[in-house]
C-alpha cells in the first residue's frame, strides 16, 4: 500500500510521518500545491502550523488544492489520518465534527501521554486490542476538542470516539477525555498526539506504529 | 469600496483561557472590579460588495462552530 503524506508550508511533522507510515507501506510526500494524490491508498495529514496557523489552526490550509483532493478522496471512502495540525485542518474541512481550542492550561505542552482504544475496531486502531494503552507524546497549544453537548452524545453512540486520555492524562481539557475521534463513516480519524513519533525505541515507545499498522490491516480487508 | 470590520469572540459558555488570564492578571494591577474578560479578533477590511461579508464569516473568518462574528459597516474606505 502507500501513504501519501500532505506537505503544507508551516508543516513540521511530514518527515516523521513519511518514516513511520514506511513501516508499514510506501509513503510519498504530496505538495499543497498539486491536486494529485500521486495514487496514493491513504491520505496523512501532518502535524505543524500550516499557514502559520494564521486565523485559526488549520483555517486556510483546508481550501488549499491538495485539500480539495483529499476532501474528494474522504468523500469517496478513502482513509485519511490527520495527526495534531492534520486534526485541526480536518475539523475546518468539516470532514471531522468538532473543533480544537486553546489547550485549558493555556500552554504549549510537550509531554508523552497514556491513551486508552476505546475502539478497536475501527479502521485506525483494529491492530489494537480494546481497552489497550499506548504511551504516544503531545505537544501542542490548541488542543482541547470540543463539540456541543448534542454532538458528542450522537458521536458517542455512533462509536466515533475512538481514543481517550488515560485518567490524569487530559492536560489540555478535552471534552470527556476525547484524544481521538474518527467521522460517521469511519473512513476519517484524527487525533492529537503524535504516533510518528511514537515509532521507534530509541525516542521511548512504540506504540504509534499500532495506527499505521492499522491501517494497512483495514486496507488490505477491503480489497479481499 | 466600503470599510468594514468583523469582531470575532468566542461563544459564550466556551472556555476561553486568554480571557481569564487577563482577567486574574488584573486584579494583580490594581484594577478591581473587571469581570467577563473575553478576547476574541478583529478583522478590518475595504470591500466593494458588503453582501459577502456574511459567506466570507461563515467560511473563513470565523468558525461558527466556537465562534460568534458580528460585522460592522464603517466609513467608505480609503
Amino acid at each position: 500500500m502507500k501513504f501519501g503524506v500532505l506537505q503544507f508550508p508551516g508543516s513540521c511533522d511530514e518527515v516523521d510521518a513519511l518514516q513511520a507510515a514506511r513501516h508499514v507501506g510506501d509513503a510519498e510526500l504530496i505538495w499543497y500545491g498539486d491536486k494529485d494524490l500521486k495514487g496514493a491508498d491513504a491520505i496523512i495529514v501532518p502535524g505543524g502550523f500550516s499557514y502559520g496557523d494564521y486565523l485559526r489552526a488549520g483555517a486556510i490550509a483546508r481550501f488549499s488544492p491538495a485539500m480539495e483532493s483529499v476532501v474528494a478522496f474522504a468523500n469517496g471512502g478513502g482513509l485519511v489520518l490527520g495527526i495534531c495540525n492534520g486534526f485541526q485542518v480536518l475539523c475546518e474541512a468539516h470532514l471531522l465534527p468538532g473543533a480544537l481550542l486553546p489547550n485549558a492550561n493555556r500552554r504549549f505542552t510537550s509531554r508523552q501521554v497514556q491513551l486508552e482504544v476505546i475502539r478497536a475496531d475501527s479502521r485506525f486502531t483494529c491492530a489494537c486490542a480494546g481497552g489497550q494503552r499506548l504511551s504516544i507524546p503531545a505537544k501542542h497549544s490548541w488542543g482541547r476538542y470540543y463539540a456541543s453537548e448534542q454532538t458528542l452524545d450522537e458521536m458517542e453512540r455512533a462509536g466515533q470516539l475512538v481514543l481517550r486520555y488515560a485518567p490524569g492524562e487530559n492536560f489540555n481539557g478535552s471534552l470527556r477525555d476525547i484524544a481521538g475521534v474518527c467521522n460517521e463513516a469511519g473512513n476519517v480519524f484524527g487525533l492529537m498526539p503524535h504516533p510518528e513519533h511514537a515509532v521507534d525505541e530509541l525516542t521511548g515507545s512504540t506504540d504509534g506504529l499500532a495506527i499505521f499498522e492499522s491501517m494497512r490491516l483495514a486496507l488490505k480487508d477491503s480489497r479481499v | 469600496m466600503i470599510r468594514a470590520r468583523v469582531l470575532i469572540r468566542p461563544k459564550a459558555g466556551i472556555l476561553d483561557p486568554q480571557g481569564e488570564a487577563v482577567e486574574r492578571a488584573l486584579p494583580a494591577l490594581g484594577f478591581t472590579g473587571a469581570a467577563n474578560v473575553h478576547i476574541g479578533r478583529l478583522v478590518e477590511l475595504d470591500v466593494e460588495d458588503p453582501q459577502q461579508l456574511e459567506p466570507m464569516c461563515e467560511k473563513l473568518l470565523a468558525n461558527p462552530l466556537i465562534e460568534d462574528y458580528e460585522v460592522q459597516l464603517l466609513d467608505a474606505g480609503s
